[in-house]
């Protein structure tokens, strides 16, 4: 056990920390303000193009081959500069990985890891939530290509995307979950509504709800084999599920230690409750930072794709929650009266993370069969 | 960097859990079997265990920090009844102190368990706990004197009486009066950076003991819940069981993660930053031991409620192990105090 950086780790770090003095673009807090959504992929090519970003994914599609503990260095040194997090992929690099074939890995993954080629990920329709499987967006073949009709909502980044990454049915006449295939769909082409959402902070950049009426994918372009699509999702959203995938650790280290900041200004200012509740938030940051670190150790000999996530999912909730809860706080009588209060805004933004990626409920549900070993009824 | 296990702490987290797991006890009427727990206790002596702390020779030692942690989680794991952390932290602050360990000796605390007491004169004017000392014979309890800028060790002994909540491990109160004597050749006085490092140690042990009582009792709820049949199925299939039980899974898994860090850290790095570190992993692992143990309780119904249903056990030495180096409160009022900065009028 060595929490140490090696010789290289201190290299890297010590390269890390000079560039982002020079390169932090300052944005607000991503939960509170449209802003960072808007430049949000600037911060991706930036941090990308420095050497900075796919750390521990292959060379050849770009990354850098690294020891997966490389990200936790990435995550310390945003954090402790208060830059933006690093962007949120790994998971589809996981499943694209995993699951696509050499020609669509040299196709996709390039772009992807680069931010050259913008993602979105259409899984979640209005009537297929938790029951992903129950999906009705339908793929139908029509010589070499497959014609698009559904309807997706949580499409991240939807309105920027030059690719959707389309869980569809393929085949109706088989049990639901096996009539799914998955496509990397080109978002620019006719066919293709898209329509924001305005969530409970008022952000409208992050979601989107994107409308399929007729546009079409080649079939060259299908992940992994026809009926695959199931599978595909469920190594996708375990490791969205993962605090180490998703660099999301940083946000929470900045926001607590901006919180403590404003406290330690003026220290009587605030009752005891405020103050333990940043206390609280304190514990749970640095609780799943040292998570984090031991997640990403663990995966120092290869990938494990097992139900883990799904406890990093609920830590990481947890700590969110925790760390909402000590804005909405320390903000006091100001979160009511101001309603563009930033700790306002942080604390409802993170409600969400309780639902986005996998309920809590689920999550849970998985925890109790898939690792307790519970009876399933 | 590579928060692991070492293959050879692995195989020692391996040794300890079996050990413990074979002579901790079953069942509530194990706790009374006065031969297993005597194979226990000289089981943990044969090991050298109760020396992990010794000094090495040159000052450090004898064993990290993530060893003893290893130990302590295995013992706390199994509601192992046989002191461990009670000795060696006795054995670390004798170190520190560059005084030879004195074999049985505990430190005694305050009543409020925060701290070791600090004493003046030839005899106790407080009550002294000795926590985690031995059930049998005459208590000895270090304490602490003042000596200009820094402190020396003294040895509160006496006879004993113990009644706490805590059915594994004993407290033992000397009552005011209790005599003091010096301990003999002791090199060097404690400064409050030894004082933080050795407390860090105190919050690594109780923080790894109930990362471990919370690992015992979740196995012994969750397969209670697969045994046990209400409406014809076993209530592990009822959702609300299995997400309080997923709910506790996650806790273990979090108190874990924040608890080998100080292990570490303890050895590593300065004491302020190791300290930090200790108070993150006790606030995190008190409020969580304090949940798992309840789920564990009312999983088990009615049942769960019953001296003879043995999760009590548990909960009973969780509540020891968070008093003992302050609880969750405690922890939270010591960051605040040196992260948010000294609010006038509190202290």
């Amino acid at each position: 056990m060595d929490f140490r950086d090696s010789p290289e780790e201190a290299d890297f770090r010590k390269r890390l920390r000079a560039w982002i003095a020079d390169n932090n673009p300052g944005l607000p807090a991503s939960s509170t303000d449209d802003e960072y959504w808007a430049r949000q992929a600037e911060w991706h090519t930036a941090l990308y193009d420095a050497g900075f970003f796919g750390l521990s994914w292959p060379k050849r599609f770009g990354g850098h081959e690294l020891p997966t503990v490389f990200d936790v260095i990435l995550d310390d040194e945003i954090a402790a500069a208060g830059a933006p997090p690093r962007p949120s992929l790994g998971y589809l690099v996981q499943g694209i990985t995993t699951h696509g074939s050499e020609a669509i890995q040299d196709r996709f993954l390039p772009g992807l890891i680069s931010g050259r080629e913008r993602w979105c990920q259409g899984f979640s329709e209005p009537d297929a939530g938790s029951d992903l499987a129950a999906l009705r967006t339908t793929a139908t073949r029509d010589g070499d290509e497959y014609v698009l009709q559904g309807h997706k909502i949580w499409t991240s980044y939807s309105d920027v995307a030059d690719w959707c990454f389309l869980l569809a049915r393929t085949d109706p006449g088989v049990p639901k979950h096996k009539g799914l295939s998955a496509f990397a769909v080109p978002m620019a082409q006719p066919g293709i509504e898209q329509y924001p959402l305005r969530m409970i902070n008022g952000i409208t950049k992050e979601f989107g709800q994107v409308v399929f009426d007729g546009a079409r994918v080649s079939a060259a372009n299908m992940i992994g084999e026809p009926g695959e699509g199931w599978r595909i999702a469920m190594t996708i959203v375990s490791h969205e599920r993962e605090p180490g995938e998703v660099g999301y650790v940083s946000r929470y280290a900045k926001t607590v230690k901006d919180l403590e900041k404003t406290l330690r200004a003026d220290p009587g200012a605030y009752r005891s409750d405020q103050r333990e509740a940043v206390a609280w938030a304190y514990v749970q940051a640095e609780m799943l930072r040292l998570h984090v670190r031991r997640r990403l150790s663990e995966r120092l000999d290869g990938p494990d794709h097992g139900p883990g996530g799904s406890i990093d999912k609920i830590l990481m909730t947890w700590v969110e929650q925790s760390v909402g809860a000590a804005t909405l706080s320390a903000a006091g009588s100001r979160a009511v009266v101001d309603g563009d209060e930033v700790g306002l805004k942080i604390y409802l933004y993170s409600r969400a993370q309780s639902v986005m990626g996998g309920t809590s409920q689920i999550q849970k549900n998985i925890i109790a069969t898939r690792i307790l070993g519970l009876p399933v009824t | 960097m590579d928060t692991r296990d070492t293959p050879e702490q692995a195989e020692l987290r391996r040794t300890a859990s079996r050990l413990a797991g074979e002579l901790g006890p079953r069942t509530v009427t194990d706790l009374d079997d006065r031969e297993r727990n005597q194979r226990l206790a000289e089981a943990v002596r044969g090991t050298g265990w109760l020396e992990l702390r010794h000094d090495d020779g040159e000052g450090k030692p004898l064993a990290s920090g993530v060893e003893a942690a290893i130990i302590a989680e295995a013992l706390g794991q199994a509601v192992a009844g046989v002191p461990f952390a009670g000795p060696t932290l006795a054995a670390d602050l004798a170190r520190r102190a560059g005084a030879q360990p004195i074999d049985g000796a505990v430190v005694g605390f305050a009543p409020d368990l925060v701290g070791a007491a600090v004493v003046a004169g030839t005899a106790t004017d407080a009550p002294i706990l000795a926590v985690d000392h031995a059930a049998q014979g005459p208590v000895a309890a270090y304490v602490l004197v003042a000596d200009g800028d820094g402190y020396r060790l003294a040895l509160a002994r006496g006879e004993g009486t113990s009644d706490g909540a805590d059915l594994t491990r004993n407290v033992h109160q000397l009552p005011p009066g209790t005599s003091l004597d010096p301990v003999a050749e002791q090199s060097r006085l404690l400064s409050r950076e030894d004082l933080d490092a050795w407390t860090t140690l105190g919050l690594v042990l109780t923080s790894a003991d109930m990362v471990g009582l919370m690992r015992g009792v979740l196995d012994v709820t969750v397969e209670y819940a697969k045994e046990r049949k209400q409406y014809g199925v076993a209530i592990g299939t009822f959702q609300a069981v299995q997400h309080l039980l997923a709910e506790a899974q996650c806790l273990v898994e979090g108190a874990f993660s924040a608890a080998v860090y100080p292990a570490w850290a303890v050895d590593e790095l300065a004491p302020a930053e190791a300290l930090t570190a200790g108070r993150v992993a006790k606030a995190y692992a008190a409020r969580a031991a304090r949940t798992v143990c309840e789920t564990a309780v009312q999983v088990h119904g009615g049942i769960g409620n019953t001296w003879d249903c043995i999760v009590h056990v548990h909960l009973r030495r969780a509540l020891l192990s968070s008093e003992w180096f302050g609880g969750d409160g405690e922890q939270l009022r010591q960051l605040e105090r040196s992260r948010l900065g000294v609010v006038d009028g509190l202290s």
